[in-house]
């Protein structure tokens, strides 16, 4: 397991350097204007010099190594001097990956966005497979029964509803018809007491809600079929027939056995946690790593789509990884070795 | 209408079991009326074609069939002075596993691939014996080596996908036996296996009925199997018995137009000269349609026309032998009774 685990990040390295060098090159195809967002006073000139001092003068390779050093020796070298308060070298002139439109750098602006992100989004994955799994659970072994029939139409629906609706809707119906809840997010609100944690609850519900839907929709769903496909195998009349209870039967054999594509398919699905979800942070005017993408877009801000887009490539072969590794424990007919 | 003539009291005693599957295309008459009964340590071989209903009889007995879309629809099954077909499910649980062992088919589907042969094994004697941790795996160890799995106490921690079919089905019989069963059924036991691991299976069940005394009921549509270890046989045709004998008795004198023609399919050394490979010719009944003639008529060389206006119940023909048949093959005469 171990030496697997070794070549496949070893193997890692040079897909990451090829997905850098693709998202590289498509953002310097991307015919926006790092200038365009200016007012339109600044003449053209201005605006040649401000795209000269961007580095955009440069030639398309020497831009590209120049990205490879900043994100790969000198983050992980600011990143380092952070943690253990020291100084390597010249740290006070190594060129960090920094953004075009606030000039600070990215990897700080990451930093800064992740706690919301990681609370709205990261929630609403947990609370989404905490209504999903049990759900799919009864849904199979109840199949076509009434529960079966509501879960299988409110998942279609969960599924099929984008989040921008939904997201209105409860807007709509709990904050402006009610008034029980916040519409908008409020990220500078420090949890310091009960009533300021209660608010943080408050503010939490919609978002985490319309996320978990549409999560719980998806998972509830593979569940069910995960679980039908083991319901029918001899083993589980091994097990009836041995004379285990119906829980036993379905909560330790089914269960076990369904479990392993299911918990493949959350461990793929955590990197979107992390590229947050830019409908529903926009919604809920959550300050999150989905809403920054979107900033870094319209204002074309190079170096932070890139590094942004590249760190959620880094999860998603993370993540693949670590689905595989899950999956050669769960089934121990899977062996790597 | 009960079948078997010793006088002491049976281990299971079935009467007129009828078992239906309720699908899309109609109702599945898949036992239609079963009755048998086995004597203590008796083997009883049950034969028959795919589908004739051997499986589903069995598994209804202990109510393991999917409900729905099967239904029970009459019938009595006394084990130990109990209903089982109308007993509550937790005391249902006791006797599946705990005095009624269960052997499948299939030794590479029905482990559990993600658990452990021991966590297996030690399952049903934690469940109906209550033993603690250590007790049930010196029991688990004893169990394997009771049906030959060498250096037993490590192949504890093996999963199934580490042991081979054969070695499988023995930790399957292994489980069957975990809480010393009164009866043990065995659903083809054999027949996904290939030869010499069938004769080795056979061989130790031949001996643990010795050694442990327990009944039998053995499904199998080998009759090669069957002359090698039955007691009894009884013969099921589109979810009936046609025939019920000793063993001897059927295959020296059979009295059913189907069982004679299960025999003559036999391949045979001694037959000289014929060396084709006999079938009977016509397809196993539709069980869609509920049964007013005798099923087995569209395949019958000696078929009338009261086979096909009336069903023949089983009726004993002489000592120990009972056959369901308007023919009497011996005779060559329709058999005369009202």
């Amino acid at each position: 397991m171990l030496n697997y685990t070794i070549r496949r990040l070893l193997f890692a390295i040079p897909t990451l350097l090829v997905i850098s060098f693709i998202i590289f090159i498509i953002l310097d195809l991307a015919p926006n204007d790092p200038t365009g967002n200016l007012p339109l006073t600044i003449p053209a000139e201005v605006r040649a010099q401000i795209r000269e001092s961007l580095g955009l003068g440069q030639p398309f390779h020497i831009r590209y190594l120049k990205w490879l050093e900043q994100f790969f020796v000198n983050e992980p070298l600011n990143i380092f001097e952070q943690w253990f308060d020291v100084k390597i070298g010249d740290s006070a002139n190594r060129l960090r990956v920094t953004s075009w439109m606030s000039r600070s750098p990215v990897v700080d602006l990451i930093v800064e966005r992740m706690p919301q992100t990681l609370w709205v989004v990261g929630l609403s994955y947990v609370v989404g497979i905490i209504i999903a799994l049990p759900i799919g659970v009864l849904s199979a072994y109840k199949q076509y029964s009434w529960f079966d029939q509501i879960g299988t139409f409110v998942s279609m629906v969960g599924f099929s509803v984008p989040t921008f609706f939904t997201g209105l809707l409860l807007i709509v119906i709990f904050s402006v018809q009610l008034g029980w809840l916040p519409s908008i997010y409020d990220t500078t609100l420090n949890v310091t007491d009960w009533s300021s944690f209660w608010m943080q609850i408050r503010q939490l519900i919609m978002p985490v809600m319309v996320l978990a839907l549409f999560n719980a929709a998806q998972l509830s769903r593979f569940m069910r079929a995960s679980m039908l496909d083991n319901l029918n195998q001899d083993y589980v009349r091994t097990a009836r027939a041995k004379g285990m209870s119906e829980k036993v039967v379905i909560l330790v054999h089914v269960l076990r056995n369904s479990l392993i594509p299911v918990v493949t398919v959350i461990a793929l699905g955590v990197p979107q946690i992390f590229g947050g979800a830019i409908i529903t942070e926009q919604i809920f005017r959550v300050n999150g790593l989905g809403q920054l993408l979107i900033i870094g877009i319209e204002n074309a801000d190079i170096p932070l789509v890139q590094t942004l887009t590249f760190i959620f490539a880094i999860l998603i072969v993370l993540f693949n990884l670590i689905a595989d590794i899950v999956y050669g424990m769960l089934d121990p007919r899977i062996r790597y070795d | 209408m009960n079948l078997g003539t010793q006088t002491s009291d049976p281990v299971i005693e079935v009467t007129d079991l009828k078992t239906v599957f309720h699908t899309q295309d109609g109702t599945v008459y898949a036992v239609n009326g079963l009755s048998f009964q086995l004597q203590p340590g008796e083997l009883l071989g049950v034969v028959g074609e795919s589908g004739c209903g051997k499986s589903v009889t069995m598994m209804s007995l202990l109510k393991l069939l999917p409900m729905p879309p099967a239904e029970i629809v009459s019938g009595k099954v006394l084990f130990q002075g109990n209903d089982l077909l109308h007993t509550d499910e937790e005391a249902l649980r006791k006797v599946r596993g705990g005095q009624i062992g269960f052997i499948f088919q299939d030794p590479m589907t029905s482990l559990n691939p993600v658990f452990t042969i021991g966590f297996q094994i030690m399952e049903p004697l934690r469940e109906h014996l209550g033993l603690d941790n250590n007790a049930a795996r010196a029991r688990a160890i004893e169990l394997l080596e009771l049906v030959g799995i060498p250096s037993a106490g490590d192949r504890l921690r093996d999963f199934p996908h580490q042991f081979s079919g054969g070695m499988r089905q023995r930790v399957v019989i292994a489980i069957a036996l975990a809480c010393d069963p009164k009866l043990l059924i065995a659903d083809e036991p054999t027949t996904a296996l290939d030869v010499t691991v069938q004769a080795q299976i056979l061989e130790i069940v031949r001996e643990l009925r010795q050694k442990l005394g327990m009944a039998i009921i053995w499904i199998t549509h080998d009759l090669g199997v069957v002359a090698g270890i039955a007691d009894r046989v009884a013969v099921m045709y589109g979810g009936f018995i046609v025939e019920y004998a000793q063993v001897s008795t059927l295959f020296e004198a059979p009295k059913h137009p189907y069982t004679i023609a299960l025999l003559e399919t036999l391949p045979g050394i001694n037959k000289d000269g014929e060396h084709r490979l006999m079938s009977i010719s016509g397809q196993a009944p539709n069980l869609v349609n509920k049964p007013q003639s005798c099923p087995f008529a569209p395949r019958c060389k000696y078929a009338f026309d009261r086979c096909l206006g009336e069903n023949p119940m089983l009726e004993l023909r002489s000592n120990d032998h009972k056959v369901a048949c308007w023919w009497d093959v011996e005779k060559n005469e329709a058999i005369d009774n009202g």
